[in-house]
């Protein structure tokens, strides 16, 4: 059997820590958003849905080119960090993190809002009768009512990170330690015809975002994941 | 105390909420109306629940609206709302949810008490159930408890019955009665339905087409002969008056076995003693200030204008038992072949009697003239 090597170590280390702090970020980020897009319809909440659900549709390459625009030395945020005596991001860890922040937000979004929207506005109401302000309404009543949505968020980010590809080649390359992720080393090796390596990490994979997904659907099965 | 309110709300093409109140706010107030006249958002405004831009909200000296300059959020309001469902909070128990905004509110405000409470609403034996072990009616009680236990300024029911059967009803009933009368708070109460409105309320704010058309005491409210109180049954009247022993002093009175006294000093009325209602409240009827020195409590009749004939003379060898002499204050013009005569009993209250055009002109019916109400059967409303 494949044994793993310090460059898979490295990668699988890499792939976690984007993971989980994506993961982090998107659920602090996703949860204000999806809570003012369940409020309600209107045209302003409609363009910040479409744009929020882009990375659906759009090809990952399109994502990372413009944010290697945007954040190299010669973009907006590049070169202001430059200017101030910051590193730029392009083929940074921080840079694909804003990545993948950005590619899997409707991964944390839409099961949030759905939530959100299932939950209806009267616990929130009787909440606030009963004298909770907004935090204690939060985290006594909203929280513990959606908590399943938070974890089909969670989980789905999580899962969604690890696959990334595209964005990360475009705006991270290959570095290691820094910017190679576990899809990134496969590519390497299978470009390399180290076919079992290749296998054996395709494999890891396979089962962890299978297990993912089962997961998700046990949790909530009303949830269209299939619509993601 | 009173609630003064100032609010334009559209919705839609088709519904436009436009009023400006002043409601006295002791008792019971209810806006009464039908469906989809702006009941509920009028009382969703006075919470806070909705918005509108330019409108203001006075309550009992302090603003909780002035247009868009100031606004104070709901859970600063400290307002009891109850919902038609019962909305308890599915992830709490039963105990957890009474508690909610009890917890919340701080000690120096706490006027109820779980204890008390609890008794009013006879919830004291459920606390350890979860929410699905509950009947409609216990959700209910435990929801206006939760209500009452923040020790609220303003209680404000929207149709708290509406989704309860018939039955859990009229168990419901005599709690939020004395729930109205005990806890001292005011209380909005939104209804479509008369009786629920004869039973509880204390003033009627009747509202049609997202508008507060009159604002008038109940007593007003049922005088009227085209009041929108009556509903198929015709007009009707609500004496108000004592249950149990009426004179002062007597440890028992003498009554027929399945009846009770009602009435005041100048009128007693033979009452049925059945039904849930009497036999549940005479449990708690002593020990509570409401009950008066002999043990008799506050109570209403509901007596419909077709169950009231009149007569001349005093009635003798006569099936109907309850008779009471009273003075005819006016006669109202015939409507589908049917007069309705209000009259005074000895207590000044108004009881309406149905009689046939024929018969008024037969007897000669006409104001200030004294003759006996028979009155062939009543309801007792709480």
């Amino acid at each position: 059997m494949f044994s793993l090597g310090p460059a898979e170590w490295q990668a699988i280390n890499v792939t976690f820590r984007l993971c989980l702090y994506t993961t982090l970020i998107l659920l602090v980020l996703a949860t204000p958003i999806a809570w003012w897009l369940a409020q309600g319809r209107n045209t302003v909440r409609t363009v910040v849905q479409a744009i929020v659900a882009l990375p659906l549709v759009l090809p990952p390459t399109v994502l990372g080119f413009y944010l290697l625009i945007v954040l190299g030395p010669e973009g907006i945020v590049g070169e202001t960090l430059e200017r101030i005596g910051l590193h730029h991001l392009a083929f940074t860890f921080e840079g694909i993190l804003i990545a993948s922040v950005l590619y899997s937000m409707p991964f944390a979004v839409q099961p949030l809002t759905q939530a959100f929207s299932n939950l209806g506005r009267r616990p929130v109401e009787v909440a606030s009768s009963l004298g909770a302000g907004f935090a204690d309404r939060f985290f006594s009543v909203i929280f513990p009512l959606t908590r399943s949505g938070f974890v089909v968020a969670a989980t789905l980010t999580f899962a969604h990170t690890l696959g990334e590809f595209g964005v990360i080649l475009m705006l991270g390359g290959s570095i290691p330690g820094e910017t190679k992720v576990l899809s990134v080393l496969i590519y390497d090796h299978a470009e390399a015809m180290n076919y079992e390596a290749t296998h054996a990490l395709s494999l890891m994979l396979l089962i962890f975002a299978f297990i993912t997904l089962f997961v998700v659907y046990s949790i909530n099965r009303r949830l269209v994941v299939a619509r993601l | 105390m009173t609630l003064h309110i100032r609010a334009r709300l559209r919705r839609g093409d088709d519904f436009e909420l436009d009023v400006d109140s002043t409601l006295p706010l002791d008792g019971v107030t209810a806006l009464f109306g039908r469906s989809g006249c702006g009941k509920t958002t009028l009382l969703r405004v006075i919470a806070g629940l909705e918005r509108p831009q330019d409108a203001t909200v006075r309550f009992a000296g302090q603003s909780w609206q002035q247009g868009r300059r100031q606004f104070v959020p709901l859970h600063k309001r400290r307002i009891g709302l109850v919902f038609q469902e019962h909305s308890l909070l599915p992830h709490l128990s039963a105990k957890e949810n009474l508690l909610y905004g009890y917890r919340r509110t701080p000690e120096a405000l706490r006027r109820l008490h779980p204890d008390e409470v609890m008794a009013m609403l006879g919830i004291d034996d459920l606390l350890e159930r979860r929410i699905d072990q509950l009947s409609g009616g216990q959700r209910q009680r435990f929801s206006l408890g939760r209500a009452l236990l923040i020790s609220p300024q303003l209680l404000l029911l929207d149709e708290p019955l509406a989704a309860l059967d018939t039955q859990t009803k009229s168990e419901i009933m005599p709690f939020l009665s004395r729930m109205a009368a005990e806890s001292g708070v005011p209380i909005i109460m939104v209804s479509h339905v008369p009786d629920e409105v004869e039973r509880l309320a204390d003033r009627v704010a009747f509202m049609h087409a997202g508008r507060i058309q009159r604002v008038e005491s109940l007593r007003e409210a049922l005088a009227r002969p085209d009041s929108p109180l009556f509903d198929d049954e015709g007009a009707a009247s609500v004496l108000e008056g004592r249950l149990g022993c009426l004179d002062e002093g007597l440890d028992e009175c003498p009554i027929e076995e399945g009846y009770q006294w009602f009435g005041t000093d100048d009128m007693a009325l033979r009452v049925p003693a059945n039904g849930y209602a009497s036999k549940h409240a005479a449990r708690h009827a002593t020990g509570h200030a409401t009950g008066h020195a002999t043990g008799a409590r506050p109570s209403r009749l509901r007596i419909l204008a077709r169950d009231v004939s009149l007569s001349l003379d005093v009635p003798h060898r006569i099936s109907i038992q309850n008779h009471l002499p009273v003075i005819i204050e006016r006669i109202d013009p015939p409507r589908n072949h049917r007069t309705i005569v209000a009259c005074r009993t000895a207590d000044q209250q108004l009881l309406l009697a149905e009689v046939t055009p024929h018969a008024v002109r037969q007897l000669a019916l006409a104001p200030s003239q004294r003759v006996y109400a028979l009155i062939k059967s009543v309801a007792l409303l709480a």
